[in-house]
């Protein structure tokens, strides 16, 4: 017995270094593996052969695969942030002091309480979940969903965050080969030697695939290859690269393990890869099939190949006693390497009628039994292989003899690897003599220039017996024996993971599922974290069977990305934390920070919701701000409004196009606000444009809508009104904008001096351009807030001057810095619309009251003929007011007011909605305004608004201006 | 992940540079236009099997707007254009009439000596 466990052997194993040995845990158990271990590797050396229990049944699971394929060997990996579910111990190489859990089971691995679902099967059957949603109620609520809920979900998520770093890299290469077993090794050589640049990815950490493992020369020629790739700059060899999917026009994304499980590298963990390829060299080998007969999800029934991976790579052996079942010739390989090992086949278990090739005779030559025609009747075992039935393949299972083993070798045939074929479009061909389906040449998928970008090599194109041209065809076989029993057929697994078996597909059948896209979800076949790598084609075959029509008429299930699962640290990469999205910062940004900023984000920028004074809440504060601003002056950030310069001989006509009101007619030194609206005649932004010249006008827009409004600009003067002479130049980043506000704005202001900004030299609704404290700015007399407001422009580097200059001179006056929010009460106090609040995207101008600020006299622009149109017209849209709480309680925000009866479904009717609301500091009484249906008509009404858990609110519908109607104070 | 070659700037450019705008070569219909037209301007769609024209921004790079003849099922691309232009360019027709021989323009456009932009027929 070697130090690392039982069952691995004296001798042997390509990949492991023995010197080496390394720690690990599972279950809590301390174990030790070698270096070159996988974890499935190093367990089964432990004599840990069941590694987890399957989803539905719980019923006992170890690996039976030694590759992404493998369904059953899914274990949690690490602690805490670096714990993750579901990973496949076939495909992670061990390493020292790596902790790992067995899944899907409770209390222990071994005594499990969900395998009471098992004892249930008969009432678990396809379409399960279906079934008892529907019918009966009771039993759902009452009986099957404790014990699904409790066993649901495969893996739990970490609930802490990954403390792992990822990376994202770029490549371009003529050709990309994926696989680096020989088919991909020779095409990447000869396209090298071509002098093409070329890139080839293997999934594994070693190159050379299956042949090491398979053919007696096969290290030999895989040294030769390496040799002669190590030679030529022009190839880059990449291992432990999973290239995951293959998308449109050559772009590949490959997933590189650099420091995978091991924290103590200090680097990256995984890198994904991006890569345009020329072309793509598919040399993604070959899947080996299951064998469907009684008891074939036995821990200890494996593939054919896996027990010789195991055995010649890792020199583990998967058994003692080693019973081999085929309906091929590669199988009696497995026996070969087991004998080579040691170990002892007591018969290899064919299908076919004979088995005559070179390798069933090189198995007799060693005096290993070999039993054609004949087919294995059951398995017995509960955590292990005890012994196995055998049986003719032509009957329906009388068992002949009885042959004690602990493993079984089964090998069902071969699958091509298609999916990177198939992913971007590439059509197959079933192959009824060699049962398969292989990439049709005819059909692939296509570049940019209707080529073929990708081309099938080796075992992926079908070309499944290399290097062995003396074997001799396998036996299509789908159910074993041919007329096998109902009874063994229960017992028959397709789908390890999921629990779905011969029976299930053939009762989908029978209930009328004939597409395989709806059996597949019906029965949840293929749906495992395999993706039906081992269970679709079987599955197919016998859908195909119950259907009674050939396989291709049935078809195969769509195949997509990823091959194996990709992590979500891949995919974000760099971008996460303070990198998720580039953070706009205005100049007054950092004065902000240091002053109590509450930050709210708007589109990609900060803006501070309010500045927090000591203890003070938010609320507090807003309302402090508010008071401030219409007792003396206050001060916002505006700096984020969109500008956007319009200039050219037709920036009028076409700002006449954009808003809904008359801009050409503006005259120069003017403001005027306006709609625009998209041609579907909804809301899109609002702002003051200013005529800055002849030529010339500068729009603001939202803060949110800048980028949006320049590109809507754009895409109509370059693809609609293309001979219009229009220049637009998105400026927003070029000025600081501050809003001075305020009955004492133009007292502080005039302490800045440079500009008469008298009522008479500035009135509403105007601009100046001058000096402010000798800072070159523009000042536009507008108003948000209803109060005397200058917006006061300054070169965007010039920002943070003015605004300190602003509160230095204020201090007497109380100048206080306020936040959005104080913006948005202040807004609504004066009845003012917010993009976003009140427009939701199906609201139009006139809903809101904004008539006048659509012009009559146009003959047209963008979404006037939508407003045209009988619905938009109608008199019963719900329309904007201004709502009074009855009772004092504030409106949540949102809410709908019911009408008289209710609708199809049984819920009441509604008649409108809140959109805005708030606490007024101004009126010290909630206000809130909201569209309803034909609201203005219905002045003093009282409208109901239930909300779930609380008492019905009640408001009366007003008018949504609520101070300062006559608009007295914007006046100064 | 397409590539498409900007017309504009020459860059043969990444998908996520680009910006879709969806159908090319809409006919805008305004004010004056019947329920039917407009139904159609705003909302259908050709939605073709094969080949298709289309509107990119290259807005992750000159920004400008171009056009794209591309063939949905296969992914081919046939050609790019600018986009001021209110049909498929002669260069593209050919592009596409080279791979695709069935293929037939399905629009009638006028003589250019009639042709008026949408810009002409505005009134001010
Ligand atoms: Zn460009």
């Amino acid at each position: 017995m070697s130090e690392t466990g039982p069952f691995r052997l004296p001798r042997g194993g390509r990949l492991i270094d023995r010197a080496y040995q390394l720690p690990f845990r599972f279950d809590g158990r301390q174990l030790r593996g070698l270096q070159g271990d996988t974890i499935a590797s190093a367990l089964l050396a432990s004599g840990q052969l069941m590694m987890g229990r399957s989803f539905k049944y719980h019923r006992p699971r170890g690996p039976i695969a030694s590759g992404a394929e493998e369904p059953n060997a899914i274990l949690g990996l690490g602690q805490s942030g670096r714990f993750e579910p579901n990973q496949r111990a076939t495909t992670t190489p061990l390493v020292g002091g790596m902790v790992t859990n067995s899944q899907n089971c409770w209390p222990s691995l071994n005594v499990d309480v969900g395998a009471v679902n098992n004892l249930l099967y008969r009432f678990l059957p396809a379409g399960f979940y279906y079934k008892t949603f529907i019918h009966p109620r009771p039993a759902w609520k009452h009986l099957f969903e404790p014990i699904i809920r409790r066993s649901a979900g495969l893996g739990k998520a970490p609930t802490e965050a990954d403390p792992d770093t990822y990376e994202q890299a770029y490549d371009h290469a003529d050709l990309v080969v994926v696989g680096g077993g020989v088919a991909g090794l020779s095409a990447a050589l000869e396209a090298g030697r071509e002098g093409k640049s070329v890139i080839v990815l293997e999934q594994t950490p070693v190159f050379g695939g299956r042949a090491a493992v398979d053919h007696a020369d096969g290290q030999a020629r895989i040294d030769a290859l390496l040799a002669d790739l190590r030679a030529l700059p022009n190839v880059t060899m990449r291992r432990s690269t999973m290239a995951t999917g293959l998308y449109d026009h050559g772009y590949l994304l490959a997933r590189e393990a650099i420091a995978d499980h091991d924290p103590n590298a200090g680097l990256p963990r995984q890198r994904l890869w991006r890569i345009r390829a020329g072309h793509v060299v598919v040399a993604t080998g070959a899947l080996e099939r299951p064998l469907s007969f009684a008891g074939n999800d036995v821990p200890g029934v494996m593939l054919a190949s896996a027990v010789r991976d195991f055995i010649v790579d890792y020199g583990v052996a998967p058994g003692r006693s080693i019973l081999v079942v085929t309906n091929n010739d590669d199988a009696y390989r497995t026996a070969l390497a087991a004998l080579d090992a040691g170990l002892t086949v007591p018969a290899v278990i064919d299908a076919r009628p004979s088995a005559t090739g070179a390798l069933p005779e090189a198995v007799r030559a060693r005096g290993v039994r070999v039993l054609t025609g004949s087919a294995i009747a059951g398995v017995r075992g509960g955590h292990a292989v005890e012994d196995v039935k055998i049986c003719s393949h032509a009957g329906s299972g009388d068992v002949q003899e009885i042959i004690p083993a602990d493993c079984v070798a089964m090998s069902g045939g071969w699958s091509p690897v298609v999916h990177l074929w198939s992913h971007c479009g590439g059509k197959l061909n079933w192959h009824d003599d060699r049962a398969m389906f292989a990439p049709d040449l005819a059909r692939p998928p296509t570049g940019h220039d209707g080529r073929a970008m990708a081309t099938p090599v080796g075992a992926a194109a079908g070309d499944l017996l290399v290097g062995a041209a003396d074997e001799q065809p396998l036996l299509p076989v789908w159910v074993m024996p041919v007329n096998a029993t109902r009874k063994m057929k229960f017992k028959m697994w397709l789908d390890f993971q999921n629990d779905v078996k011969v029976s299930d597909v053939e009762l989908a059948a029978q209930e009328g599922y004939h597409s395989v896209e709806h059996t597949k979800r019906y029965t949840t076949l293929g749906m495992a974290t395999d993706q039906g790598k081992v269970s679709n084609i079987n599955g197919l075959a016998i859908l195909s069977k119950a259907l009674n029509q050939p396989i291709p008429q049935t078809g195969t299930t769509t195949f997509r990305p990823p091959y194996t699962p990709l992590t979500l640290g891949t995919i974000a990469a760099e971008a996460r934390g303070e990198l998720f999205q580039p953070l706009r910062k205005t100049p007054m940004h950092n004065w902000a920070e240091a002053r109590g900023a509450h930050w709210e984000p708007v589109g990609h920028w900060r803006r501070a919701y309010c500045y927090l004074q000591g203890a003070e809440t938010p609320h507090d504060a807003v309302a402090r701000e508010i008071r401030a601003v219409r007792a003396s002056v206050g001060t916002l950030d505006a700096s984020t409004l969109g500008k956007i310069i319009v200039k050219g001989p037709d920036a009028g006509k076409f700002l006449d196009m954009m808003y809904t009101g008359m801009m050409s007619t503006l005259p120069v030194g003017k403001c005027r606000y306006g709609l625009i609206c998209n041609e579907n005649g909804f809301l899109n932004d609002d702002g003051v444009a200013a005529r800055l010249s002849e030529d010339t006008w500068l729009v603001h827009t939202t803060t949110g809508g800048a980028d949006r409004m320049h590109a809507h600009m754009e895409d109509w003067l370059q693809c609609e009104w293309w001979d219009w002479k229009v220049y637009t130049a998105n400026v927003t980043e070029q000025w600081a904008q501050v809003a001075v506000v305020g009955p004492k704005a133009r007292v502080l202001l005039e302490r800045l001096g440079g500009m008469d900004l008298s009522a008479e030299a500035l009135p509403f609704m105007q601009w100046a351009e001058g000096e402010i404290a000798g800072i070159p700015a523009r000042v536009f007399r507008i108003s948000f807030s209803g109060e005397l407001s200058f917006e006061v422009a300054v070169p965007a580097n010039r920002g943070l001057e003015l605004w300190e200059k602003l509160h230095e001179a204020g201090k007497d006056l109380n100048v206080t810095p306020y936040g959005t929010e104080a913006m948005h009460v202040m807004r609504a106090e004066k009845g003012f619309i917010m993009i976003g609040d009140e427009t939701d995207g199906t609201v139009i101008p006139q809903d809101l009251g904004m008539s006048w600020a659509i012009s009559k006299k146009k003959t047209d622009y963008i979404g006037k003929r939508a407003q045209e149109r009988s619905f938009m017209a109608s008199p019963d849209r719900w329309k904007l007011v201004g709502l009074e709480s009855v009772d004092g309680r504030m409106l949540p925000d949102g809410v709908y007011a019911v009408a008289e009866g209710t609708n199809a479904n049984g819920q009441r009717n509604v008649q409108g909605r809140v959109t805005s609301t708030y606490v007024s500091p101004t009126l010290n009484k909630p206000i809130a305004m909201g569209l309803v249906k034909h609201g203005p008509d219905r002045m003093g009404e009282v409208l109901e608004f239930p909300v779930a858990g609380a008492e019905t609110y009640k408001a009366r519908i007003v008018d949504p201006v609520f101070y300062d109607k006559e608009g007295s104070r914007a006046n100064g | 992940m397409l590539t498409l070659t900007c017309p504009c700037c020459g860059i043969s450019a990444e998908e996520t540079e680009l910006a879709p705008g969806g159908e090319a070569h809409l006919k805008r219909f305004g004010p004056g236009s019947s329920d039917d037209e407009f139904e159609s301007y705003l909302f259908a769609r050709k939605n073709p099997k094969g080949v298709h024209f289309e509107r990119w921004r290259h807005a992750y790079g000159c920004g400008k707007w171009f056009l794209a003849a591309r063939d949905t099922v296969t992914l081919e691309v046939f050609g790019t254009y600018k986009a001021q232009t209110p049909y498929p360019t002669p260069e593209i027709v050919a592009a596409i009439q080279a791979k695709r021989p069935d293929w037939k323009p399905d629009w009638h456009q006028p003589s250019v000596n009639t042709t008026t932009t949408p810009a002409e027929s505005l009134t001010e």
